[in-house]
């Protein structure tokens, strides 16, 4: 990863560095439809992209936006496209396609609170939805999830050189915060290099017509087609894992959190630690693959684990399946817009520690 | 060290551009920094605020439940933010434009006329800039020619006119708060 600290930090907005970054990376097409807490980007890509000779389409509506990538995609453009949670559900369909016809996208979700049109404010609700599905069909879609702006910038890049890699859509998941918060980013982008792909539709003239499709008919067509699809995702699952901890080393309670969420839980183990709880934060990156097997290796040595979210549960789950009861794991979220405190974590986490500090480490599941 | 600022006022008055400037300003000195508006559907009257800070080590939460320093520019954001203070937190508070008296007594008021000393610069508009001026003056959350350089760099490519307006309402803010103590409150001092 290209990182030089001799040019100067610039202050950028999330959603500005986000698109920065997806020009730099190459984005040869973005398109879009309006939406808070996201809006910023597409503003930046309506400037940016025809200053530089590229597509940009503000779309009639999501749907048009992402059929549009469909289409654009399939010719072998790097394509973006962005939008925020309710935006997002319209989208479900078509990256169901993208994904069964094999085509690269890198798509944002500046996540709202839900359900549906809910608030502007920021909110995780949306960890299903980008984890476990959108749309129909055994398919999944790789979900990095940045916490902060300039990890989001990094994470842009990545996200182009992955959807091109596996031939997938690739998720961004951020929240209100990650779009709208200024934070100094150093304006050093990465560009992912262009491989020959050989599957592009560019015109059959002089050779065989290539074919992009989700169709398959023949039930044995289509499982050879699933089949080949689940073997791409069990690489992916195998090579593509990203978290990061803090604070692991001599940890009894740790906060496992992302994005927006795992900020804030940065200044509750400050605190925690302060008023002497050994705190410590694991924090996922990619949220699917999901870091299960680091996760279950580190469970063993906790007192508990408290995952804190900006939803009502949603990465528990995962987080549950991968300790499968070896650690107490206990729940902190808030919905709707809200953000949990630092102090409400805190609160959490000293309630986990007094919950297993006697006999009662059995089988404590608490919320 | 670490500062977190909030800056509250009507829609309008400059505050999620002061807080821009403190924010760039700390940039410009190499700390780490965040600013994070109130996005809500908020429009030119209404209430507005900005969280702006600044540390010598990776930032937590963008968002606070507890303040170093609170800019009331308008009422509403007074009673908003006063409860956010920590104890010894310092309050700039316009006093052009609120009347009434904070009920805390465990923080450091600065009641500063940033609206009547904004028109003095030249513009009402500058009303955030003079009251930055006051935040400083008793916070070294920055140094002054930090800030200057930073209204330079933001101002001065699209409006290179307004430069010394804006240079002038800081002055001015500065000048209103001199500090009661012998020197200027190191904010590595205040609450870390």
């Amino acid at each position: 990863m290209t990182v030089e600290t001799t040019a100067r930090p610039v202050l950028m907005k999330g959603n500005e560095a986000m698109a920065e970054a997806a020009i730099q990376a190459g984005c040869d097409a973005y398109f879009g439809y309006p939406i808070t807490p996201q809006a910023e980007l597409l503003e930046w890509m309506a400037r940016r992209m025809p200053e530089l000779g590229r597509a940009f389409v503000q779309a009639e509506s999501e749907l048009g936006a992402i059929n549009m990538a469909l289409g654009a995609a399939a010719t072998g453009a790097r394509v973006l496209v962005s939008s925020s949670s309710p935006g997002i559900s319209l989208m479900a369909e078509a990256m169901s396609y993208m994904a069964g016809s094999e085509l690269p996208m890198v798509l944002i979700n500046v996540m709202r609170g839900g359900p549906g049109l809910g608030s502007i404010a920021p909110s995780q609700s949306d960890y299903f939805q980008a984890t476990k599905g959108h749309g129909h069909g055994d398919y999944r879609v790789p979900v990095l999830a940045p916490s902060s702006i300039a990890e989001a910038v990094d994470l842009v890049a990545e996200a182009f050189a992955m959807a091109e890699r596996y031939r997938t859509p690739v998720m961004i998941l951020a929240d209100g915060v990650m779009g709208q918060a200024m934070e100094p980013v150093v304006p050093i982008y990465r560009m992912p290099p262009r491989e020959p792909a050989g599957w592009e539709l560019t015109g059959a003239d002089g050779r065989p017509p290539r074919i992009l499709r989700s169709l398959h008919l023949q039930p044995e067509d289509l499982e050879a087609h699933n089949q080949k699809l689940q073997a791409k995702y069990a690489v992916i699952s195998e090579r593509e894992v990203r978290w990061a901890g803090e604070r692991l080393e001599d940890a009894e309670i740790v906060v496992v959190a992302y994005g927006t969420a795992a900020r804030v839980a940065r200044t509750a183990i400050e605190r925690a630690r302060e008023a002497g709880l050994r705190a410590g934060i694991f924090r996922p990156i990619t949220l699917w693959p999901f870091p299960s097997r680091d996760l279950a290796a580190l469970a063993p040595r906790l007192r508990a684990i408290v995952v804190v979210e900006l939803s009502a549960g949603q990465m528990v789950e995962d987080v549950r399946l991968a300790v499968e009861g070896r650690t107490p794991v206990f729940f902190h979220g808030r919905t709707g817009g809200m953000v949990p405190t630092p102090a409400e974590v805190v609160a959490v986490m000293e309630r986990a520690r007094d919950a297993t500090s006697a006999a009662a480490s059995d089988t404590a599941v608490l919320r | 060290m670490q500062h977190a600022t909030i800056f509250g006022g009507f829609g309008g008055q400059g505050l999620l551009f002061a807080g821009h400037v403190l924010a760039h300003a700390a940039v410009i000195e190499g700390r780490e920094v965040s600013w994070m508006p109130s996005y809500g559907p908020e429009m030119r009257g209404g209430t507005a605020s900005c969280t702006v800070i600044v540390a010598d080590r990776p930032i937590g939460s963008p968002i606070v439940d507890t303040a170093d320093s609170v800019v009331a520019l308008n009422p509403p954001s007074l009673a908003k933010f006063e409860a956010l203070l920590a104890t010894d937190g310092l309050l700039i508070l316009n006093a052009s434009l609120i009347e009434a008296e904070p009920r805390r007594s465990d923080i450091e008021l600065v009641a500063v006329p940033c609206t009547a000393l904004a028109r003095e610069a030249g513009d009402d508009r500058l009303v955030s800039v003079v009251a930055l001026g006051a935040l400083i003056a008793r916070r070294a959350i920055v140094s002054p020619d930090s800030v200057r350089q930073a209204l330079a760099e933001i101002v001065g490519p699209a409006r290179p006119a307004l430069v010394a307006a804006d240079l002038a309402a800081f002055s001015l803010g500065l000048e209103a708060a001199p500090v009661a103590s012998p020197k200027v409150v190191p904010v590595a001092d205040a609450r870390t």
